[in-house]
């Protein structure tokens, strides 16, 4: 059974249709892409799929129960976590208090008496590479060691299911590459893990499965190669693929005639 | 019969003025996403232009009508928004509240100054004319202003439903975000909304004033009936907002009619919009964590342990210096300065570590004042107990706010401060109106501190005890956490915190610390009233709070020291009557972004200095005195080369034998890796 199924979830804002009856499922042990343009919904259905917002009509059900109005606190007592496209990093702790703070929440009540090891803090940070960066503020560290930090406190919750909005933007090609084994890891403890990724390279070389969202519907779902060969697909935002930002000549703006800005 | 008719056009009328006001703020709110706390303030001052124009300068009613609300207010409007709001709204809820509380109160001030108190009047329009509707007389000016009402509702139905800039006005209601990303101009429709937000305080103002009379604070607060309406509509509906201006207005004017006018129960007639708000508010709906809010704030840096403790013994040492030598009237000074420190020291937890704003802390302090004389207990246990009942009342206030998030728990703060206000710090069983209670000195071991100089000595070893208490937890496990909840509550939730209960000890902890300052100042004075605690005093408190520095101790005793200066200076100069909230207000609008304030720049200041000059010194000083103070190990906090990270660069370790400070790196202390 699948771990957490996304259907028929519709959010509105204002006139905007911002996701367009989306469905779709993950299972545990998998990586799974979300990719499509900017504006395509990807956010916010990551919003929706963590509780930050209501979605106007649909369900979400997370290891067989809908939890469409559970609060998103809940939802990480259950096995979810996340990390933000916009950073989400607590800036004015130093990295190590971040995922100290992340597993003194983990941890409840117990966690406020008892002493985090410091061992299982340090064992995060050298997980996801970044214990160098152990005593610098959060807020003064790169972006790409920022999402890494991000991974490393959404992991301090043991989730069974991790969501990771962009997290390869700002590591470099190497560091891009040791990231994409780390999520084959990840997913062969058991994890369900969906990426909204723009990297279309890594989305390609470490997915199970991928699902493509235009204009809010899920337009296409299938394995990398599946999706390579769409046409669909490719008219929509595979041929601009290559170079970053996705250039996005198919969406035509709603509320005035100009050409949509395009968010890097 | 007749008479609930009249009454009932009366509310008619006031609701319809409301409506006005509430749509402008629902506009400006909904648009930019910062809520104005002025936007009474600007009704009042546009109310003194419009005096200005038509009585002082004799321009005709309809000239100066149309001047203040198509070229005066708009372009003020403009103005605010373009240099004061702007890009306020993906600010933490703090930073946009504090400003637009400086506005407030520094237009306040900049209408005391412009328009010096004198007995105004603005008549109606049409003076007192009118017509027979049955038996009730209808003035042409409650008429005109339903009617008013009425238009600005269509009007805007149709700039919001049948035009382009509408419809992304509506958009960005709901995700400004996706505004911008579909080519949506977010600059240009915020200057719409407040310009045409600023009209409609203007026109409102206006119109109440010959009811209500051109007043400073009365019209600033009619925002609060404007809020309370608002709310209805959470902020986004213009038709709920209407239906609860209405019903606001009309339940105004029957408990005018029906309440009783004079005992304990006298004040509810002046309370019903903060009822009506508080009523409101817990009805509403979960509110949504918001991604995206972080803009960075940076903390002042964390002092070290060992550097608290000599700072606040070096205070200690001053004030008892101090107190030798001074007059018993400047003695109260400085004891009045101790309990405002106090105060500010507990907006240093709720906001400056919190994130959260209280727009009523005097009022917490009012609790712990009342409780304090009440009980008649003049010990330290009584103090306990005074600052447990205020922490109790703060608990209480953000209880019911448990589900919302920021802006409602401050604006439930300003309600409750305004209840206690009129309600029941006037009440005979409180201070009584007008009245005054007794209130003793502190006894400690049963020797009561009957010396003033002695007694603020003890004042501010309890702001002492309260900084170092307060880094302590900031330094701690919860500290932490509370850091982490003011910097990102959406990744603190996604992480798994229910961060509910969190905000109510918060908010608790935060009053009692405000009602144990209250205690202590009632001790001061031995005789306190209602007028000690105004909740209207709390919101220059706030502001100088963060112009001083809300993040550090250090700032909470810089802002009590120049917030009991405030008076002084005004009595001694009258001519600065105003100024002073004009200085502050503006102030915090220029540094409310940085809740470091003053404080910091001192630091910064200190770090040079200190990179300078005390390496110089120390080489003559071989071995530093050692610290008798047990259990400041620390050894789990690493101390790397990252120093400007909140860790000790000092471990103080105890052994049996040896007492003694171990520098862990460089030359401790001396701001070797700082400088």
């Amino acid at each position: 059974m699948a771990l957490l199924e996304v259907d028929d979830v519709v959010v509105q804002f204002g006139g905007v249709t911002a996701v367009d009856q989306a469905r779709f499922s993950l299972e545990g042990g998998r990586v799974t892409g979300l990719i499509g343009p900017n504006g395509a919904g990807k956010t916010t259905c990551f919003n929706v799929i963590t509780g930050l917002q209501k979605p106007t009509s649909g369900h979400v059900r997370y290891d067989g129960r809908d939890i469409t109005s559970m609060q998103p606190h809940r939802r990480a007592k259950r096995g979810m976590a996340r990390t933000f496209q916009r950073l989400e990093a607590f800036g004015s702790l130093s990295v190590r208090d971040n995922v100290r703070v992340a597993l003194d929440i983990h941890h409840g009540l117990r966690g406020l008496l008892q002493r985090t090891p410091a061992s299982r803090v340090d064992a995060l940070l050298e997980r996801v590479g970044i214990a160098e960066y152990a005593d610098e503020r959060a807020d003064s560290i790169p972006t790409g060691t920022a999402r890494l930090l991000e991974l490393a406190r959404a992991l301090a919750g043991e989730p069974r299911l991790l969501l990771l909005d962009e997290p390869s933007s700002g590591l470099d090609e190497s560091e891009t590459d040791d990231f994409g084994s780390l999520l084959r890891d990840l997913a062969g403890e058991g994890r369900a893990v969906l990426m909204v990724e723009h990297d279309m390279d890594l989305v390609m070389s470490v997915c199970d499965e991928i699902h493509v969202l235009d204009f809010g519907q899920v337009i296409a779902s299938g394995t990398p190669g599946e999706i390579r060969a769409n046409r669909r697909v490719q008219e929509a935002y595979l041929g601009q693929a290559d170079e970053e930002p996705v250039e996005q000549t198919t969406l035509i703006d709603p509320i005035t005639t100009e050409i949509p800005a395009v968010q890097s | 019969m007749s008479s609930l008719l009249s009454f009932t056009v009366l509310g008619i009328f006031t609701g319809a003025a409301y409506a006005i006001a509430a749509s402008g703020l629902v506009l400006t709110y909904s648009t930019t996403r910062v809520f104005n706390v002025a936007h009474g303030a600007f009704g009042m001052v546009m109310a003194f232009v419009y005096w200005d124009f038509s009585q002082r300068q004799g321009i005709p009613a309809w000239l100066a009508l149309g001047l203040v609300l198509l070229v005066v207010a708009p372009l003020f409007g403009l103005f605010v928004q373009r240099f004061v709001t702007r890009n306020l709204g993906d600010s933490p809820v703090s930073v946009s509240l504090v400003v637009t509380v400086g506005l407030f109160v520094g237009l306040i001030g900049f209408a005391q100054w412009v328009w010096k108190p004198e007995a105004r009047s603005v008549p109606q329009f049409f003076d007192q004319a009118g017509f027979n509707l049955g038996d009730v007389f209808i003035t042409y000016h409650q008429l005109l202003t339903i009617l008013l009402s009425a238009a600005v509702a269509a009007g805007l139905f149709l700039l919001l439903n049948r035009t382009r800039v509408g419809t992304a006005m509506r958009a960005s209601v709901d995700n400004p975000e996706l505004l911008k990303l579909y080519g949506g101009k977010p600059g240009l429709v915020a200057a719409l909304a407040w310009a045409i937000g600023t009209s409609l305080a203007a026109l409102a103002g206006i119109l109440l004033t010959p009811v209500i009379g051109l007043d400073y604070y009365d019209l600033t607060l009619l925002v609060i009936n404007a809020y309370a309406a608002a709310m209805l509509g959470r902020l986004k509906s213009l038709p709920l907002t209407f239906a609860g201006a209405m019903t606001l207005g009309i339940l105004q004017s029957y408990a005018v009619a029906y309440l009783p006018s004079s005992g304990d129960l006298s004040g509810l007639r002046a309370v019903i919009p903060t009822l009506f708000l508080f009523a409101v508010i817990i009805l509403m709906p979960q509110a949504q964590l918001r991604v995206g809010q972080v803009k960075g704030i940076v903390s002042a840096p964390l002092p070290t342990v060992r550097r608290s403790v000599v700072a606040g013994g070096a205070l200690v040492v001053l004030m008892a210096l101090l107190t030798l030598s001074m007059s018993s009237s400047n003695i109260l000074l400085a004891g009045t300065a101790a309990t405002y420190a106090m105060v500010m020291l507990s907006l240093v937890l709720l906001t400056g570590y919190g994130g959260h704003v209280s727009l009523a802390q005097f009022t917490f302090a009012g609790v712990g004042a009342l409780a304090w004389a009440k009980l008649d207990s003049p010990n330290l246990l009584g103090l306990v107990l005074a600052a447990l009942v205020a922490a109790a009342v703060g608990a209480l206030v953000a209880l019911p706010v448990l589900r919302l998030t920021g802006l409602y728990l401050a604006l439930s703060t300003l309600a409750f401060g305004v209840l206690m206000d009129k309600l029941v710090f006037q009440a005979s069983f409180a201070f009584g109106f007008n009245g005054s209670l007794p209130a003793e000195r502190l006894a400690l071991l049963g020797i009561p501190v009957t010396d003033g100089g002695t007694y603020v000595l003890l004042m501010t070893i309890v702001f002492v005890a309260m900084g170092i208490g307060l880094l302590q937890l900031r330094r701690g496990r919860l500290g932490r956490i509370l850091i982490a909840m003011r910097d990102s509550p959406a990744a603190c939730g996604t992480l798994g915190l229910n961060m509910r209960w969190f905000r109510v000890g918060l908010f608790g902890l935060s009053a009692g610390m405000a009602g144990l300052a209250g205690a202590l100042f009632a001790g001061l004075r031995q005789t306190i009233s209602a007028t000690d605690f105004q909740l209207l005093s709390s919101l220059p408190l706030l502001l100088l709070a963060v112009v001083c520095g809300v993040t550090s101790v250090t700032g909470a005793a810089i802002g009590g020291v120049g917030f009991m200066l405030l008076p002084v200076l005004q009595s001694n100069y009258p001519g600065l009557a105003g100024l002073a909230f004009v200085v502050i207000g503006f102030g915090a609008v220029a540094l409310g972004r940085d809740p470091n304030g003053i404080a910091n720049l001192l630091f910064a200041l200190g770090r040079k200095v200190e990179g300078r000059l005390w390496p110089a010194v120390a080489d003559r000083m071989p071995s530093l005195p050692s610290l008798p103070l047990p259990g400041l190990r620390r050894e789990d906090e690493p101390v790397g080369k990252h120093r400007h990270v909140d860790q000790p660069a000092w471990r103080i370790d105890l052994t049996p034998d040896d007492t003694q400070v171990v520098p862990m790196e460089g030359v401790a202390g001396h701001g070797a890796s700082r400088g």
